[in-house]
């Protein structure tokens, strides 16, 4: 098995909830640096395959390797985070009650444990590291506001930023244009784009519109496994995927 | 970011209040009891003395509460429990400074043992001879206990309710099991008779104002370090740990060791203000470990308001203001009125005193800038 080109190989992976089979005997393969859309109907799995990745989930069976073969199924979400991949929920979740700008410090790259916090660097962050984020972001205007205040796709956004201030090495997106205006999506997809340019990523998301502006790989999952992988073009022309997910 | 952290606690004005305000009391109640002559209006009998000492010792249990309930979301039901922890060690402390001068005069044993039959001093007595080691104690069971509890809880990711349910369950058993008297801690009487402490007679003017000076400004010191620990990075961890556990943990944050080290704190934080307060009571039995008194610190906090410190402080005073007055004045009212102020403060008051005044202010200086803003 050659898993040193890849940063995260899924194979034969499991899981089952109850006697639902969450995820089937899914493999995939993302490469260094590569971005990949994910697609599916809902029940597909697109979420639970995040839960197993993060830690959250433990799968029944297979294989989650990641960065030369760190086995992920071993460890929790912390460590699995302190590895280097960071995770976006469906529902934006900022820390509402805090600042825009705790909201960045909390996320920023650095140590980690309660005494560190307590007495070490975080409580001193220089202001420009917050501001190379919240510049990326468009919410330097913002950022003494709580992000309870702000609107949906600033949330979003705040919530990409913290992403980008953990600097991972994979992100995870899932559904990041839920609910938002046009303008917003437009502007969330040259946001991940710049990303995707020095980070791994992984979007999940349903809006075809945004995936093809996304401009990379697209996988297609339908019933915890792999329906149909390639570019936008062939996946959405594989009779399958239009059978099961995109309808005629 | 660089500013001192001297200077960041002070600049926080509700902290710069309750400074004020505490140095106004910490000077003037001795002041009016020790200057003034007893005849005059002004004087503050010794009574009251200590029954204001016992009000601080309560302010200072509500915001080791505040710590971990306000900023961490985490309501524990049982913290009355580190609370009697503490207050058994200084009264454990207290009995043996008796020696022979109890009823049956025994040079060593207090005199619950010897009414039992005991011989000799059980393991868990040795020691509390010497006022360090009763100290040490004071913080150490508590805290040790807090951290042994937290550990497993923690760990096993019990939260929300059922965490609140396990808390009350620990101050549960422990009341039963410090009701036996074969625990050797008093059993139901617990322990009482205290004669003096460091060489002073408990009972003496002077030793009371001591208390309660002492008292006060155990109070201040546990807002400083509160405040300290909540403003750190450390405590934006701690909020948003309350606000969304689980987003947490993905960026990183092992959150049980934040939780498991704050509740360790608070809990020997409250020990603390449990020894503080047993002195000036006179008494300490299992009483002090019934639910219903963890519950009516939970009442506190959330009157004065949660998350902010000093409300905690100011709800447990006000609280127990209310409790002594309407005690003597109506006693069978009391509890009705303990509810009827739960159901107020939830329905009307959600962020508690301190928490409303804040929000009102706000909104007050954002309409402020909002008139600016037109004519710049």
């Amino acid at each position: 098995m050659d898993v040193t080109h890849s940063l995260l190989y899924l194979d034969g992976v499991s899981v089952s909830f109850d006697g639902f089979r969450a995820i089937n005997n899914l493999s995939l393969d993302l490469g260094r640096g590569e971005m990949r859309a994910i697609i599916g109907p809902n029940g597909a799995g697109k979420t639970t395959m995040m839960d197993i990745i993060t830690g959250k989930t433990r799968p029944d069976s297979g294989d989650v390797l990641y960065d030369g073969g760190t086995d992920l199924t071993k460890l929790d979400e912390a460590a699995i985070a302190e590895l280097g991949i960071g995770r976006k929920f469906q529902k934006p979740t900022v820390f509402e009650s805090q600042t825009v700008e705790d909201n960045i410090i909390l996320a920023l790259k650095g140590p980690r444990s309660a005494f560190a916090s307590m007495f070490g660097w975080r409580n001193r962050v220089p202001h420009r590291e917050i501001n190379r984020v919240l510049d990326v972001i468009g919410l330097a205007a913002h950022r003494h506001r709580q992000a309870a205040d702000l609107s949906h796709g600033q949330k979003q956004w705040l919530e990409i930023g913290m992403l980008l201030a953990q600097d991972p090495k994979l992100l995870l997106v899932d559904e990041p244009v839920a609910g938002m205006t046009d303008a917003e999506t437009e502007t969330t997809a040259q946001l991940l784009k710049a990303i995707a340019e020095d980070h791994a990523v992984i979007v999940v998301e349903h809006d075809m519109a945004f995936v093809r502006a996304l401009n990379c790989k697209v996988t297609c999952l339908h019933e915890g496994s792999v329906l149909a992988e390639g570019s936008i073009d062939a996946v959405s022309n594989n009779e399958r995927v239009i059978e099961v997910y995109l309808g005629r | 970011m660089r500013t001192p952290i001297t200077i960041r606690l002070l600049s926080d004005q509700r902290i710069a209040w309750f400074l004020a305000i505490m140095a106004v009391v910490i000077i003037a109640v001795p002041a009016l009891n020790l200057l003034v002559p007893q005849g005059s209006a002004f004087h503050v009998p010794t009574y009251i003395v200590s029954l204001l000492g016992k009000y601080l010792a309560y302010a200072m249990l509500a915001v080791a509460l505040d710590l971990v309930w306000g900023y961490c979301g985490i309501l524990s039901l049982g913290h009355g429990a580190f609370f009697a922890l503490g207050g058994y060690a200084m009264g454990m402390y207290l009995m043996r400074q008796i020696g022979p001068r109890g009823v049956y005069a025994h040079p060593v044993l207090p005199d619950f043992m010897v009414f039992l039959n005991w011989k000799e001093l059980p393991i868990t007595w040795w020691g509390f001879s010497n006022f360090g080691y009763a100290m040490l104690m004071v913080m150490l069971v508590p805290g040790l206990l807090a951290f042994i509890f937290g550990w497993f809880a923690f760990r096993s990711r019990v939260t929300g309710v059922y965490l609140s349910i396990i808390t009350q369950a620990m101050t549960y058993a422990l009341m039963l099991a410090f009701f036996r008297n074969d625990m050797g801690f008093g059993g139901n009487n617990g322990l009482t008779d205290f004669k003096d402490i460091l060489g002073f007679n408990i009972q003496a003017q002077g030793t009371r104002v001591a208390l309660f000076v002492l008292t006060g400004l155990f109070l201040v010191a546990a807002v400083l370090v509160s405040k300290f620990v909540t403003s750190s990075a450390y405590g934006k961890v701690l909020v948003a740990i309350r606000d969304a556990e689980s987003r947490t943990r993905f960026l990183g944050y092992r959150v049980e060791r934040f939780k498991l080290l704050v509740f360790t704190l608070s809990a020997a934080m409250a020990g603390i203000a449990g020894a503080l307060y047993v002195p000036q009571v006179g008494i300490i039995n299992p009483s002090e470990f019934a639910p219903g008194f963890s519950i009516e610190a939970v009442i506190w906090v959330a009157v004065g308001g949660r998350g902010t410190l000093v409300g905690a402080a100011l709800g447990a005073v006000l609280v127990n203001f209310m409790k002594t007055w309407l005690t003597g004045a109506a006693p069978e009212f009391w509890l009705f009125g303990l509810g009827a102020l739960f159901i107020v403060v939830t329905l009307f008051l959600p962020k508690g005193i301190i928490g409303t005044i804040s929000q009102w202010r706000a909104a007050r200086a954002e309409r402020a800038a909002s008139r600016v803003v037109p004519a710049e």
